[in-house]
């Protein structure tokens, strides 16, 4: 695989103890393109996921990004708001984690937090009310409608996030990882609890982020319609290690991923190879 | 009627100055989780320095009282603002990931720290000042030669609390900052996800928390003219109560946990004992907690610094 490649995993190790849970894994994703690790349950791959957005210091190896100016950044060595703010890296979790208290909007206007804080430079000077910072706000509140606007949720601008539905809650999430406007969009299984109407409303929504605004995307999904339909390259992990990888017709076609999944879980298994046909 | 509407008046001015305290407690325990026992001596020191600015102040020769008061004022949240930070910087923010107690632990020291540091460096006498504002209105002449008074001093500990808190909600509700606080009580790690400086969010909750503390330090200096070493434990134990009392973690609970407990205790000194204004007012505590262990707005999960 040549190409322009945004991120680049080499050799990632993470141990627990004496458990290995990534092993030497090594592959790279590629600039405006979908990516999707898979794998059956405690593969690893959300264990890649922590190490590439600084939850977890891999205990080996190195993980790169370089931005489009060719600007590199080793992502082991960052961690907490200096991956937002630094990496351009957002991230979504397997369970939702909105701020449940907050707006739909307010929401949103957090993960402008870095965009604001240029704008007002300290904090005081926000406060005093200067032109430039109430400039900033407008302009975060309209990036904010815009994707709200996106994900169709503009009409809920002003309920509590935790009052929205589950469906609602997920596309909000992923609005609000793309107003951090970030480089790579890591989602962890971004279709989980969805039904087949919403998860199709999601393939639209990760093509068009990736065709209009460019963001590379990383995802971790089990639901092989997602997967199929919407990747570019495909990453498959079992047991920590990378066991193949390819465009989704290949991997699906490949006999070591339908053992894995054999192994694993039957109906996974059933599932990759049903998606095919 | 008269003397009730009094007591209401007084019992409303006591409010103010313990929901303004009040709100330091709630805040902190929205976004650490953990009673910072020592905000009722940064009230104190709040106190201390405005003393010690209008004593600065006055022997410079300035005798313009509204310059003084706004100059007091501003010296005393920027200075107290200092000591909070300083506090949650090596006091609390080198245990946040150790177990629960430390931090309380580390405040309760810290608070013994600040009473004695002001016993030894001020002493240990009351430190009283000359009334600075004086005058008032009779608002009603009653038969019996009571007349229900307003004093100037108590229309602007009333006046200074309502302007304070309408800008600290505008601060929590609409500003970056305020969505910021917001954001890190609900989920710190993905606040720091989107950007959020986490630690310095925190910072800011402790200088916030401790410049209303310092303004409450200061209309209590106006009221009672007087301050000591020792007044930050009680009144950081009843501002405590008032916040526990309103729903811990909520702000407008915690404002009127403070006039709650205010109103209480004036009450129950004007109508039965001095003696036992105190037992009433924790006890009133203790009924709300049985029944009512959320406090009078405590909905925990939500709207709360």
């Amino acid at each position: 695989m040549s190409g322009d490649h945004i991120l680049t995993v080499d050799r990632l190790m993470m141990r627990f103890g004496g458990i290995v849970a990534v092993n030497e894994l090594s592959f790279t994703a590629e600039r405006r393109k979908i990516t999707a690790l898979i794998g059956p349950n405690g593969a690893g791959k959300t264990t890649v996921f922590n190490c590439i957005t600084g939850f977890y210091r891999p205990s080996g190896g190195a993980i790169r990004l370089v931005h489009d100016d060719g600007r590199m950044i080793q992502l082991e060595r960052l961690n907490d708001f200096r991956i937002s703010k630094q990496a351009k890296v957002a991230r979504t979790f397997q369970n939702i984690r909105l701020f449940p208290g907050m707006t739909a909007l307010e929401n949103l206007m957090v993960a402008q937090h870095n965009a604001l804080m240029r704008a007002s430079g300290l904090t005081v000077l926000g406060l005093l009310g200067l032109p430039s910072w109430r400039e900033a706000e407008k302009r975060a509140i309209d990036l904010a409608r815009t994707w709200l606007d996106r994900v169709g949720l503009l009409d809920r601008a002003d309920d509590a996030a935790g009052n929205l539905p589950y469906g609602d809650q997920r596309r909000l999430e992923i609005a609000r990882a793309m107003c951090t406007e970030p480089a790579l969009l890591c989602l962890d299984e971004p279709a989980a609890g969805l039904n087949a109407r919403e998860s199709g409303g999601l393939n639209e929504l990760l093509l068009s982020i990736r065709n209009e605004q460019g963001t590379s995307i990383l995802l971790i999904e089990h639901d092989m319609s997602v997967v199929m339909e919407i990747s570019d390259h495909v990453v498959v992990m079992d047991y920590g290690v990378k066991i193949a990888e390819g465009t989704p017709q290949a991997v699906r076609d490949d006999p070591k991923v339908i053992a894995a999944y054999l192994g694993a879980d039957e109906e996974e298994a059933i599932a990759v190879m049903e998606s095919g046909t | 009627m008269d003397y009730f509407a009094q007591q209401l008046i007084n019992g409303l001015v006591l409010g103010s100055i313990y929901g303004l305290i009040a709100i330091g407690y709630t805040m902190v325990y929205g976004i650490v989780g953990m009673i910072n026992f020592a905000h009722g001596d940064i009230f104190m020191i709040g106190g201390f320095i405005a003393l010690i600015s209008f004593l600065v102040l006055v022997s410079l020769g300035l005798t313009a009282i509204p310059l003084i008061l706004l100059i007091v004022l501003l010296v005393s949240m920027a200075i107290t603002a200092l000591y909070g930070w300083t506090i949650e910087r090596i006091a609390y923010r080198p245990l946040r990931h150790s177990f629960r107690l430390a931090p309380m632990l580390s405040a309760i020291g810290m608070s013994f720290v600040l009473t004695n540091f002001s016993q030894v460096s001020q002493g240990a006498r009351v430190k009283p000042v000359p009334p600075i504002i004086t005058g008032g209105y009779t608002l009603h002449e009653g038969s019996q030669g009571f007349a229900v008074q307003l004093s100037n001093i108590q229309i602007m500990v009333v006046l200074a609390t309502i302007v304070v808190l309408a800008l600290f909600t505008w601060l929590v509700s609409r500003t970056r900052l305020g969505r910021d606080m917001r954001a890190c009580e609900q989920d710190q790690t993905m606040a720091a996800l989107l950007g959020v400086d986490v630690d310095r969010t925190i910072s800011m909750t402790f200088v916030i928390g401790a410049a209303l503390a310092a303004v409450a330090g200061m209309m209590y200096l106006l009221y009672y003219g007087l301050v000591d070493f020792f007044m930050g434990f009680v009144a950081g134990i009843k501002a405590f109560t008032a916040a526990v009392l309103g729903g811990i973690g909520s702000l407008p609970g915690a404002m009127l946990g403070g006039l709650a407990i205010g109103l209480i205790e004036t009450f129950w000194s004007a109508y039965f004992s001095v003696e036992y204004k105190d037992v009433a007012a924790f006890s009133i505590l203790i009924v709300v907690l049985i029944f009512m262990p959320t406090g009078l707005l405590g909905r925990p999960e939500v709207e709360k610094v």
